[in-house]
Order: structure tokens, then C-alpha cells, then sequence
């Protein structure tokens, strides 16, 4: 196309100026798809420029600790003083947290999600989803304060009093619902709580595309069978979407793997070395964000960049995962995860 | 006589599939889950009204004007204000947005046109990852970035984290409303005989412009609202005000440049970051003023999403003729 111009220019005699114009008009496109090409590969170039700043920066911390770093002990130091960093508590309370937040929060996720796509009215449709964004809107902090001040203790404190007096009778299951819960309520059970429902409008606006994706044909196949709602729901719609669904569900874990400022303020943030629910915990991202800028010691600083990469490197390889699982159901429209 | 066995097979036809496929318990099972399904979604709803309501009754209780016009001032004397966190999540935002926008739009645009290339597939996918990495970890990342080479923490620090955050939220959004645009508009200008940047900058994103303006609104909202990535770039700052960083400048015949530099190589704070550092002091009036942040921020980001995604309906709704 952008030889026309040029050859447009044959049919009145152009002075030197505007034959210049036009020439730079001409090789405009060339500046303009640089432009526009550098900056695509600036966005990938940003995460792995993350990765590797992550990784080189945390060299010392890396070679002093080798394995030992995210070895599972029972009795794990971490002393800025003598040096020994072992991060095994916060693998640990970041990983319990937001596994048990995704228990609460699936079912959740999945019934709000089917009651959106499936069974509301049409009207209640938009505005419903729209709230539920909402939800996720609201910055994290809130949810902390919101936490330590209402939930903590009207909630969370009660229901883990509760667990631990029926749960921490059991056997096995005593081993993480061992009581009791502080007067606070502040634990890693209060964590995943409230992560749990910070994930949950991810989960379901995610689920809801992928149903909503789900072509007309399949629900009407199946009723025209005789199958009740739910049952096409259950045994047509979820076996349809349920790559979509999974990949969901995966954000919402990589989502909750990365939350910060609402965990670190509910948590209580202590390194007891104590594998129960009930008790205050660490996450990586708490210990990040309580010790990284009041670190002196560069090998105290590279262990918390070694905390970061390995929380990086975790939420890499979910989100990977999740994508590509959701993108094979068709590019939803997904709310951005924020963490 | 016919109608009557049609009676007859009907009722028993009727009973028998009833009986045989448990037709009951089906429809009854169909209602409890249906139930069950909406009973989720109340609860859910009610978490969020709970959320607002406390917040909004708590923050309005605490909310006054010193909390606008004043710095904070030591506990125990009253009329402190959070003034330097006000200041300091507007230049932040400024900031990032000047980092964040022409970047996306352009990756954007490159996107829109080309989503089926090597680099265009590579770019779609790097921006989903991107907006999954936590913002915690894109702390880190500037903080080895800048922080560690000025050796200070800074507002340059944090607004590019900022601007990080708000970078995939910038570009899904452009993209897509690039993509509704319709081809004839950018065909016709391409067969006018206007190059291609000429087209993207006169046709394209001018016919997107408002959608654009929607997705940088919601970027706003989210890095606005953001903690993580700021505690060690931005740091935080009791003593940071515009105005006495240029009149200080004005008064020792500084350029502007050098006083707009030395408004954006100090350390900040945000709104958030107070509200952080408040809610875990002791001291009921510190928890106070962060309740009355909590509101503020709160109001913020609310409006900016419910006004951005009521705006796209309405469009929506035009663009459909209704």
C-alpha cells in the first residue's frame, strides 16, 4: 500500500520539501513497526528479565545454603545473626494456606459460577458477575485490616476453636488441626481463609467464561435426553469445560501462592516450626515483606531473594499450566490475577 | 375407546418411567443443588457487603479534613493527616501510568494485528504469565533493578513496579478494543492511501480511544490499590510534600528539572503503605487513621472500576443500537 503514495506523488511535481514529507510518510511504517515489535518483546523480555535478575542476585545465598535451603526439617533456623537461613517454614505455611484455601474455595467458586452461567435469570446475570469483580478489585490490604479487626475474631477464632476440639481428637488429622487457637485468631488457618476468599471471584469469573463458552448444543442434546438441569450440568457441562475448570482453579492456587499484604497481616508471622492449621505461621511472601528492607546482611538479602525466586519459580510453572488449560477451552476474557 | 387406553398407557408409561428412572430423587436432587448453588452465591455476596459496609461505617467515623490537608504528627497530638501518602499515591500513579501506557498501547496494537505470529502468541501468553507473577516478586525485581544501583529507595523505584503491574491489564484490554474496531474503517484509510502508522495513529486508536481509556483506568485502579511492590521501593516517607520540595527548589534557584527530579528520587509513601504500617501499631489512633485510609483507597478503587465497567456497557449497548 505504501507504494501507491510514493507513485502518487508522479502526478504533480512535488518541491523538495514535500517530496522529503513524503518520503518520511513512506518509510514511516519501517520506525512504526519497531516500535510496536519492541515493545511486544519488551512485556516477555520483562519476565524473564525477573527470572534471571532474581536468580543472579541470589547467588551468595544459593552457594552458602546449597539443598539445605528448602530441605523439610522439623527445626528449621532462620538467623540473619549466625547465618543459617533455612526456608522450609514458609514453603511450608505458604503451601498448607493455599491448598486448604483452595478446598474451601473451589466448591464456592464452582456452585457461584454454575449459579451464574446456568441458573440465574438473564437479567441477574451482568450485574451479579460485575459485583463479583468487585470483589476482586478491592486491594489486598483491606482485606487484612478487614481480617485482623472483624474476621479474625467473629470467624475464624470460634470456627478453629471448633476444628480443634473435634478435629485434633482424630489420629492423623490432629497433627494439623492441633489446638488451641491463639485469642487473636492470627494462624495459618486465618491465612487461608482469607485467601479463600480472595481467590474465589478469580476462580469464578474464570469457571463462568468457560461455561458460558460451552456451545448451546451440549445443553440442549442432553435435555432433549431427559436429563434434569443439574444433571446436565453435572455430567455434560463440567466434563466439557473441566480442562477450563482446572486451569482456574490453578490460578486461584497461583494467585494465593503469591498473595502478600492480607496473609502477612493475619498469619502471625512466627516461625514455630509447628505443622498445625492452628497455629501462627510464615509464608514466603510474609517473610519477604516483613525482613527485606530492614535486612543488613547481603546474605540475609539473598536469602530472601532466594525465597523469591523459588516463589517466582512456583507461580511460573502454575500459570504456565493454568494458561494453557484455560486457553484450549478459547481465550476468556480473565480478570488479571492480582497478588 | 382409544382415548381410553391412551389414558390408561399414559398413566402407567408415565409411572413406570417415573419409577424406573427415579424421576423423584432426580428432581429433587436437581432442586438441592440448584439450591445449594444459590445459597454460595448469597454467602459470597454477603462476605463482600460485609467488607463494605464495615469499612464505609468504620472509615467515615475517622474521616475528617485534617486527614487530607496535614502531615502526620507525632502520636498524642491531634490533627495529623496522611497528606504525604496522598501525594505520594498520585505521583506514583502518574508515574506509572507515564511508564505503563505507551508501551502497552503499542504492544497492544502489535497484538491486535498480529495474534497468530510466533511473536504474537509469544506476547499473549508472556502478558498472562506476567499478570500472574506476584507483586511481591515484581518488588524484588526493581529492587535489584533500580534501588541497587541508585543505592536509595525512590519514587522511580516504585512507579515502575507500578507501571509492571499495570502493564497486562493495559494490554488485554487494548487489545481487545482494537479488535472491535471495525476493518472497513482501517481498510479504507489503508486504501486512501495512508501508510500503516498513520492509519494506527489517526484511525485505529482514535476509533478505540475510549476503550483504551477504560483499560488504563482499571490498570490505574490496580496498581493504586497495591502494597507489595512498594515496600522496598517506594520505602515510605513522614516528611514528603510537593509543595515544600518546590518551594524549598523555587527559594535556591533550582531548574525545574532539578526539582522535578528531586520530587521523584525520594523516598514516598502511599496510601496503602500507611495503611499497612498504621494497622499493625499499638495504638488505637493509628488504627483509627487506617480505616479512614482503608475508606478513602477503597472509594477510589471501587469508583474507578464501577464507573469503567458501567461506560463500556453503555458503549456497548450504543454500539449495538439499543
Amino acid at each position: 500500500m505504501t507504494k501507491e503514495t510514493h507513485s502518487l506523488s508522479n502526478r504533480r511535481p512535488a518541491t523538495r520539501w514535500v517530496a522529503r514529507f513524503r518520503l518520511f510518510i513512506h518509510y514511516g511504517d519501517r520506525p512504526w513497526n519497531t516500535l510496536t515489535i519492541s515493545m511486544s518483546v519488551l512485556t516477555i523480555l520483562l519476565v524473564l528479565a525477573i527470572g534471571i535478575l532474581l536468580w543472579r542476585d541470589s547467588a551468595g545465598s544459593r552457594a552458602v545454603s546449597g539443598l539445605n535451603f528448602i530441605k523439610p526439617t522439623s527445626d528449621a533456623s532462620w538467623n540473619p545473626v549466625s547465618g543459617e537461613f533455612q526456608a522450609w517454614p514458609f514453603i511450608y505455611g505458604t503451601l498448607v494456606t493455599s491448598l486448604f484455601s483452595l478446598v474451601l474455595a473451589v466448591p464456592i467458586s464452582l456452585g457461584v459460577a454454575i449459579f451464574l452461567a446456568e441458573l440465574c435469570p438473564e437479567w441477574l446475570r451482568a450485574p451479579l458477575g460485575g459485583i463479583f469483580e468487585l470483589l476482586a478489585a478491592i486491594p489486598s490490604v483491606i482485606y487484612g485490616l478487614w481480617g485482623i479487626f472483624v474476621f479474625l475474631p467473629n470467624m475464624v477464632e470460634p470456627v478453629g476453636k471448633f476444628l480443634g476440639s473435634i478435629l485434633g481428637q482424630i489420629p492423623v488429622l490432629n497433627v494439623i488441626f492441633r489446638g488451641p487457637i491463639p485469642a487473636s485468631g492470627a494462624s495459618l488457618l486465618a491465612a487461608a481463609f482469607i485467601l479463600s476468599i480472595m481467590i474465589t471471584p478469580t476462580i469464578t469469573a474464570i469457571t463462568r467464561d468457560v461455561f458460558l463458552a460451552i456451545p448451546v448444543s451440549q445443553r440442549e442434546a442432553s435435555l432433549a435426553l431427559g436429563s434434569t438441569r443439574w444433571e446436565t450440568i453435572w455430567k455434560v457441562l463440567i466434563p466439557y469445560g473441566l480442562s477450563g475448570i482446572l486451569g482456574a482453579v490453578i490460578l486461584g492456587l497461583g494467585r494465593a501462592l503469591g498473595e502478600t499484604m492480607a496473609v502477612t497481616m493475619v498469619v502471625g508471622n512466627s516461625i514455630g516450626g509447628s505443622l498445625s492449621l492452628l497455629k501462627p505461621g510464615y509464608t514466603m511472601s510474609s517473610i519477604i515483606a516483613n525482613e527485606f528492607a530492614e535486612a543488613v546482611s547481603p546474605l540475609h538479602t539473598q536469602a530472601l531473594l532466594e525465597v523469591g525466586l523459588i516463589l517466582f519459580i512456583m507461580t511460573l510453572l502454575l500459570n504456565i499450566l493454568a494458561r494453557l488449560l484455560v486457553w484450549r477451552v478459547g481465550r476468556g476474557n480473565v480478570q488479571g490475577a492480582r497478588a | 375407546m382409544s382415548s381410553e387406553t391412551n389414558v390408561w398407557l399414559g398413566a402407567s408409561t408415565k409411572q413406570l418411567i417415573q419409577s424406573r428412572t427415579g424421576y423423584r430423587r432426580r428432581k429433587f436432587t436437581n432442586t438441592v443443588m440448584s439450591t445449594i448453588t444459590a445459597l454460595f452465591t448469597l454467602a459470597a455476596l454477603s462476605v463482600l457487603f460485609w467488607i463494605i459496609i464495615y469499612v464505609l461505617i468504620k472509615g467515615f467515623q475517622y474521616l475528617n479534613l485534617d486527614f487530607f490537608i496535614h502531615l502526620p504528627r507525632p502520636l498524642g497530638i491531634s490533627g495529623g493527616g496522611v497528606l504525604n501518602a496522598i501525594e505520594g499515591t498520585i505521583i506514583l500513579t502518574i508515574l506509572a501510568s507515564l511508564f505503563a501506557i505507551i508501551p502497552g498501547i503499542l504492544a497492544a496494537y502489535y497484538v491486535a494485528y498480529n495474534p497468530n505470529t510466533p511473536l504474537g502468541i509469544a506476547v499473549r501468553f508472556g502478558t498472562d504469565v506476567l499478570s500472574g507473577v506476584p507483586s511481591i516478586i515484581i518488588g524484588l525485581f526493581c529492587y535489584a533493578l533500580i534501588v541497587k544501583y541508585q543505592g536509595h529507595y525512590s519514587a522511580l523505584a516504585g512507579s515502575v513496579a507500578l507501571a509492571i503491574l499495570m502493564l497486562p491489564t493495559i494490554i488485554r484490554t487494548t487489545e481487545e478494543m482494537i479488535k472491535l474496531v471495525p476493518h472497513t474503517l482501517r481498510e479504507g484509510s489503508l486504501a486512501l492511501g495512508s501508510p500503516e502508522w498513520k492509519t494506527a495513529i489517526s484511525v485505529s486508536l482514535p476509533a478505540a480511544s475510549q476503550g483504551i481509556i477504560t483499560g488504563i483506568l482499571l490498570g490505574i485502579a490496580r496498581a493504586s490499590g497495591e502494597t507489595a511492590p512498594l515496600l522496598f521501593t517506594a520505602l515510605g516517607n513522614d516528611n514528603y510534600e510537593v509543595g515544600k520540595i518546590i518551594t524549598a527548589g523555587l527559594a535556591n534557584h533550582k531548574g525545574i528539572f532539578a526539582i522535578l527530579g528531586s520530587i521523584v528520587t525520594q523516598p514516598v509513601d502511599s496510601l496503602p503503605l500507611t495503611l499497612w504500617k498504621y494497622a499493625q501499631q499499638p495504638y488505637p489512633e493509628r488504627i483509627n487513621q487506617s480505616w479512614a485510609a482503608a475508606l478513602v483507597l477503597m472509594i477510589l478503587v471501587l469508583s474507578l472500576n464501577i464507573f469503567t465497567r458501567v461506560w463500556v456497557q453503555v458503549r456497548a449497548n450504543r454500539m449495538q443500537g439499543k
